[in-house]
């Protein structure tokens, strides 16, 4: 398959995120969105490792090592942001994020 | 003894800064002899290097300290150059200055002794800035001795710095300094132009090379000339000294009779070449020399103060040295400074004294019948009196009648009016005399109780002065009396450069000579007489005067004339400045600026809401923004 699919595939993907992030008001979509975005661009990477490794370079399989060390950060991510979730859901029973804005004043 | 000439202007360096770091700390009587010691080890020194510079076929000679300032290849030298002119200062500035540091030890006894050393280390920083304006090698260390000796002055007059007609005293004579200094500058700058140096040697080598004839060298000439009215107070420029009269009454004597006001005598002298070469400037300085002397003693006529009649007759003074300057007569000119320093500073400490013993009086309507109670200041004032009248015998009447002589063979009126000028010296001289010392007392009763002669410290720097005053001018005989004069012989060195470019006048027949000193005595004694005849008895009728000597009580209205000429349009100008262009103009940019910021800080700040949202928006616009720009720049 050309390399344009995985690129457009990508792109849809990211803007699906950030738009996600942008209207999305329940923190857990924003989170969801976010993971979106990291795997859009995970897929770009991908694709572009394959490309140059069917181009014939011999280091292109550096760009999906990088994709797992995203995964990590994302898994830990996740862990602190769901973590943090659950504590504002406890003392705000409700996870939208226009609550959150305390620190303000 | 020439190697260790630096000493001199070091001492009372040394001596000021003692005085003036220490002031807080030093006794009275130990700021006295670390100030008035410092002058007098300075002057000791300046006799034993005159001594080996009165020998016979001394060349001039230079000391160099360091190297001040090398820029490409103009070099100036902190050199000191010591030949006869110098050497001969050097002994009346530190002569002069010891006398009068010792009289300041009892004039000032009554200020506080933090002011008391503030005084004298005032009085020993002019010392050394005014041995360094004469020592120095080059124009630029007689600047900044120049700069030292207004500075000190300015410092002095406003001595009694809480008393704001003083303070204003005391920038008068800064500014007007400063008018003249900026000609001084101005003429040293065409002097590196010309001749690439500023050394007297070679300028001096190099305006004989040049000659007659160039354009530049007048141009030098008149702006030195500048620079000497304004420290010598010559018109337009002399309505400073009069009211530097604020200070202590030994810095009248010291800086503003016998010294600093010397100087620009001091440079002309030194300069003596560039004016030969240019015969329109010396016209200058001998028309402007002549004007501000008659002005002068015109003015002092009529003066109720006992220190502005001898500040006027200071201008005068001068304007009789610029006169014989001006007509090529440097050695009397020179002559006449050092017979003035003796008999002025006389006159002075004299009315200090005077003024010591009326509790401050300074109005001779005030005054009368001192005679008897003060013996001493009124011997020595009388023959300060007759010196400066020019009396057969005393020292101003050997100097004078040079300057008569001289003015004789070059101008028969310029030679008239400087008679004049002489009679009324005579006659304001005596009126001051006659009114202060004879008739009745006319103080108050309690100013009688208190009349007393002064102490040893003021008396005997009197007496000294008074002995000085009488046999200075015999160093300076003329022709006619069978001998030649020393002063004469000694100077020659100094004025040999211009000899060769002074056009040759005919010579006085001795007859002549006679004739003129017999003139000028008979007349002198006769303006004599007839003051004494109008002022023996005076009586201060209070009536105010009318008519012309009203005028000339009133300084021919100049002070009111540059006031309303000068001081008034600058005003408003500076006024259209402070409300147009300050008030309106800067101000107003400079507020706009500081609301426009602050406007528009009040709008960005609406930006921060605290909606997490929004912010990842804004983000994401910028990233957007951000991409297409760099999308469009490729």
């Amino acid at each position: 398959m050309p390399v344009q699919y995985y690129i457009f595939l990508s792109i849809v993907l990211f803007c699906i995120g950030v738009m996600g992030v942008l209207m999305r008001r329940n923190a857990i979509i924003i989170f969801m969105c976010v993971e979106l975005m990291l795997n859009a661009v995970n897929l770009l990477l991908v694709a572009f490792s394959k490309m140059w490794a069917d181009a014939g370079r011999v280091d292109a399989s550096g760009a999906q090592i990088f994709v797992f060390f995203i995964m990590v950060v994302a898994a830990a991510e996740v862990a602190v942001g769901l973590a943090i979730i659950v504590m504002v859901y406890r003392n705000s029973q409700s996870v939208d994020i226009n609550i959150m804005n305390r620190l303000k004043n | 003894m020439i190697h260790l000439v630096w000493l001199v202007p070091f001492l009372p360096l040394l001596g000021f800064l003692v005085n003036g770091l220490g002031r807080r700390y030093l006794s009275k009587s130990l700021a006295g002899i670390v100030g008035s010691g410092a002058v007098l080890a300075a002057f000791v020194i300046s006799l034993l290097i005159f001594l080996e510079v009165k020998a016979p076929g001394f060349q001039a000679q230079t000391v160099t300290l360091f190297d001040f300032i090398s820029a490409g290849s103009l070099h100036i030298p902190f050199a000191f150059q010591v030949d006869q002119l110098s050497a001969l200062f050097l002994l009346i500035i530190t002569g002069v200055g010891s006398l009068i540091h010792i009289y300041s030890t009892s004039y000032m006894h009554d200020e506080t002794s933090e002011g008391f050393a503030r005084y004298f280390a005032y009085l020993n920083l002019f010392v050394f800035s005014m041995l360094i304006l004469v020592l120095g090698a080059n124009y630029v260390m007689m600047f900044i001795g120049w700069e030292g000796v207004g500075l000190c002055s300015y410092l002095l007059i406003g001595f009694w710095f809480k008393n704001t007609a003083y303070n204003n005293a005391a920038k008068k004579a800064f500014v007007m300094n400063r008018i003249g200094d900026l000609g001084f500058l101005l003429g040293m700058f065409a002097m590196i132009v010309k001749f690439g140096s500023v050394t007297f040697p070679e300028v001096f080598e190099k305006a004989a090379a040049i000659g007659e004839g160039d354009k530049i060298i007048p141009v030098i000439a008149i702006l030195l000339f500048v620079g000497a009215a304004g420290k010598s107070a010559q018109l337009p420029l002399y309505t400073w000294l009069p009211d530097a009269m604020a200070g202590p009454t030994p810095v009248s004597a010291l800086i503003h009779a016998a010294t600093m006001v010397t100087a620009g005598i001091y440079m002309i002298a030194r300069s003596n070449i560039l004016y030969t070469l240019a015969p329109c400037i010396q016209t200058v300085v001998a028309v402007i020399g002549l004007a501000t002397a008659v002005l002068a003693a015109s003015i002092a006529l009529k003066q109720d103060d006992i220190k502005k009649v001898l500040a006027y007759s200071t201008v005068s003074q001068l304007g009789y040295m610029f006169l014989a300057l001006g007509v090529g007569a440097y050695t009397t000119a020179v002559f006449h400074v050092m017979t003035h320093a003796f008999f002025k500073a006389l006159l002075f400490l004299g009315s200090g004294s005077v003024i010591h013993a009326m509790g401050g009086e300074q109005n001779i309507n005030k005054m009368g019948g001192l005679k008897k109670y003060m013996p001493v200041t009124h011997i020595t004032f009388l023959i300060g009196c007759l010196a400066i009248a020019g009396i057969p015998g005393l020292s101003g009447f050997f100097s004078k009648d040079e300057i008569l002589a001289e003015t004789f063979i070059n101008n028969k009126i310029m030679y008239g009016i400087a008679l004049i000028t002489a009679l009324m010296t005579a006659f304001y001289m005596f009126r001051l005399y006659y009114i202060t010392f004879c008739g009745k007392f006319r103080g108050t009763h309690e100013q009688e109780h208190h009349l007393h002669e002064s102490p040893a410290a003021i008396t005997i720097p009197l007496i000294i002065l008074a002995i000085l005053a009488v046999v200075g001018g015999y160093i300076g005989l003329p022709e006619v009396f069978g001998t030649h004069s020393l002063l004469k012989e000694y100077l020659a060195p100094v004025f040999a450069g211009s000899a060769p470019f002074v056009h040759e006048h005919e010579h006085l027949s001795h007859n002549t000579e006679w004739l003129l000193m017999a003139l000028s005595s008979v007349l002198v004694i006769i303006t004599i007489f007839l003051a004494r005849a109008w002022y023996r008895n005076y009586e201060d009728n209070g009536v105010p005067r009318t008519g012309i000597a009203k005028v000339l009580e009133n300084k021919w209205y100049v002070d009111e004339l540059y006031d309303a000429i000068i001081v008034k349009p600058l005003m408003m100008l500076s006024r259209f400045f402070e409300e147009a262009i300050e008030k309106s103009g800067i101000d107003r940019l400079v507020n706009g600026v500081g609301r426009g910021v602050h406007w528009g800080s009040q709008q960005a700040r609406l930006l921060q809401n605290g909606q997490v949202g929004f912010y990842i928006f804004a983000m994401v616009i910028g990233m957007v923004v951000l991409f297409v720009i760099g999308f469009l720049l490729k």
